[in-house]
């Protein structure tokens, strides 16, 4: 049995909007076991969002119970969030909110610079590596403005992977790009899950649910699917036969 | 989360934004900039008051005659007549803490020779006159103690008049001038010490044994003050209670009578003098001191329209693990190393103004290092104040909010 890497029961999660209470999330339970690439797909308004913000620890449900890597994350200050963000969750945004101005090594260092107990040689060598990884190994040090969607979208990865997190949320982090570049971001996602990655893929793109293992659907704060893929496309296929823009 | 990466995140922030970040910090720069040179302006001025003030001999005291009036009271004549020869004498045998003494009576009116003339006084003194006011002969010699018994008819002249009634340049030693009908043979001639603080030519002085200007000038029996210099400095007060009671003693006062003679100390004179530049020195730090607290709350603006304008930065730093307490230390960071930069920066301009002002206005000025201390430490506190409001609403936003922020 593979390790379970995130766990919910019964989550729910009210807002109060002047009078009226807002149900994102109306009891949602599912489990996440190490390995799994597994899509979270709804339309707006569905709660995936507040999902999203809740695995990730920016935001604490109202009521139920949430584990990540075996710890509750439930009743933990804001400090200690901000660790377990620190240490355990790599993030990845639609608009990829790299540094300006900055260059893709530096951004990509990031998270560690929070991390005192890493130092400045290992952070810069760690950095350099998830670059290389995520096939940035020549652009070390072009800065954030002077590089493509795509490209920024790498630095991202890059900077998502840089503290080893038990889990990848990806915020619809194709949704900036073309469908070219987003078939090469999709490819390098799905290497990361061969190489035995948990990532988590929020999207509205029913698509992508065919390039992931396992989909978990949302409607109106329920999950009205959750299903396992047992044939999974490779997005790198589909990124060959795609012509390539040629002007 | 060190301080030293904080350090790091902050100064690449504050170098994506040089421009605007040197325009804050030249607000602070103006600011200690001007507090420098506003100080140091003072405190030159005061040095060289106090200077001044040495040089004509701080342990001085003058005593004179008449109760201390103030606010315009007439005084009789009686009055001003009351420092005779005789307390004079009493000074000398019975006081302890002083060095020297001398009488003075001066009178006003023309110094003659042959066709030239000048305006002046004749300043009526003994021989010691010369080591209370710290005053040398420069060529010649100063007249004796029998020169003073005799009343002689001899005169020691300052640089002013004998440039004026020896205009072409004669040797003055020897001839002999009148001051009005008197004829005075010329022994000696002062040192040159040119204008005092106060604007006054100092050589624009002639010294006359104090018994002639008595006798032989406005024949009168009574002195017009006595000037007396203390042993030691530090113990004028003393001197003064001890001349005091002397002089109480002498004029037979009862203990209800007030004083009928004033005593003054240099001491007294140089504080009175060095309030009132002590006074401008504070009016101009306190304006000096304005432009800092606009500079600084320059420093609150900027740093308000930047967190504001980064606050999906902020989202992603908290989202990837920044806390509160890491944004807001980022933050003042930031704002101190805009102030503390700008102090630096300012204390140099300040130095440089000082400067500037020394070489073409020519005013004594000073910098003193209690003023540059000072102007750093607050330099950073006004980093901290004024960074301390947008750094912790830049640590209390939202992340989920943050992130998404357009």
């Amino acid at each position: 049995m593979a390790k379970e890497i995130i766990k919910i029961e019964n989550l729910k999660r009210y807002f109060k909007v002047g009078d009226e209470t807002v149900k994102a999330l109306r009891g949602v339970s599912f489990t996440i076991y190490e390995g799994e690439f597994v899509t979270i797909m709804g339309t707006s308004g569905s709660g995936k969002s507040t999902l999203l913000n809740t695995l990730g620890c920016l935001d604490t449900p109202t009521s139920g119970e949430y584990y990540l890597d075996g710890i509750a994350v439930k009743g933990m200050g804001k400090n200690e969030r901000a660790r377990i963000r620190n240490r355990k969750i790599g993030f990845i945004f639609q608009n990829y909110n790299l540094l300006p101005k900055t260059t893709a090594l530096e951004n990509v260092e990031l998270p560690l610079l929070y991390n005192s107990s890493v130092s400045a040689k290992e952070r810069a060598e760690r950095a350099e590596k998830c670059l290389r990884e995520v096939g940035l190994g020549e652009r070390l040090y072009h800065k954030s403005n002077q590089m493509s969607g795509g490209q920024q979208q790498r630095v991202a990865i890059a900077r998502a992977l840089v503290n080893n997190p038990v889990i990848i949320l990806a915020d619809e982090a194709t949704g900036n790009l073309d469908t070219r570049t987003s078939f090469s971001i999709l490819t390098l996602f799905q290497r990361l899950y061969r190489e035995g990655k948990t990532i988590i893929f929020v999207t509205h793109n029913p698509e992508i649910a065919l390039y992931s293992s396992r989909n978990i659907m949302l409607r109106d704060g329920h999950i009205v699917s959750d299903e396992y893929n047992d044939d999974i496309k490779s997005a790198e296929e589909v990124y060959r036969n795609l012509p390539e823009e040629n002007d | 989360m060190n301080i030293q990466n904080l350090f790091k995140i902050a100064i690449k922030a504050l170098g994506n934004n040089k421009m605007r970040c040197f325009l804050t910090m030249l607000g602070v720069i103006i600011g200690v900039g001007a507090v420098i040179a506003m100080l140091a302006i003072g405190q030159g001025s005061k040095n060289s008051i106090k200077a001044q003030i040495s040089e004509m001999g701080s342990n001085m005291i003058m005593i004179m005659p008449g109760a201390e009036r103030r606010g315009g009271v007439r005084q009789s004549s009686d009055d001003m007549q009351t420092l005779k020869p005789a307390d004079y004498e009493a000074i000398v045998n019975q006081a302890t803490g002083i060095a020297h003494i001398t009488p003075t009576v001066s009178s006003s009116g023309q110094w003659v020779n042959g066709n030239n003339n000048y305006p002046s006084q004749a300043q009526g003194v003994n021989t010691q006159y010369l080591d209370i006011r710290q005053r040398k002969v420069a060529e010649g010699e100063m007249f004796t103690e029998s020169d003073v018994k005799t009343a002689a008819k001899v005169c020691v002249l300052g640089k002013t008049l004998v440039d004026n009634l020896f205009p072409d340049g004669t040797d003055p030693i020897g001839k002999v001038v009148r001051f009005g009908s008197i004829p005075l043979t010329v022994i000696g001639v002062l040192d040159e010490k040119g204008y005092n603080t106060m604007g006054q030519d100092q050589d624009d002085l002639a010294l006359v044994p104090y018994t002639t200007v008595m006798k032989r000038m406005l024949a009168i029996d009574y002195l017009q003050g006595i000037q007396a210099s203390a042993i030691d400095e530090n113990r004028t007060e003393e001197t003064i209670a001890e001349i005091t009671d002397i002089l109480r003693t002498q004029h037979k006062l009862r203990d209800d009578q007030e004083d009928n003679f004033s005593i003054r100390s240099m001491q007294e004179l140089a504080q009175m003098i060095s309030s009132t530049s002590s006074m401008m020195t504070v009016l101009l730090a306190c304006v000096a001191g304005i432009s800092l607290l606009v500079g600084g709350i320059g420093i609150m603006n900027i740093m308000i329209v930047s967190v504001t304008e980064r606050t999906r930065e902020i989202g992603l730093r908290m989202s990837i693990g920044a806390t509160g307490k890491d944004v807001m230390t980022q933050f003042l960071i930031e704002a101190i190393i805009i102030s503390v930069t700008g102090g630096v920066l300012g204390i140099l301009a300040g130095a440089i103004a000082t400067w500037m002002i020394k070489l073409f206005a020519h005013w004594p000025v000073q910098i003193d290092p209690s003023s540059v201390i000072l102007s750093f430490v607050v330099c950073t506190a006004i980093g901290i104040i004024f960074g301390f409001y947008p750094a912790a609403k830049a640590s209390n936003l939202d992340p989920i909010e943050a992130i998404r922020y357009e």
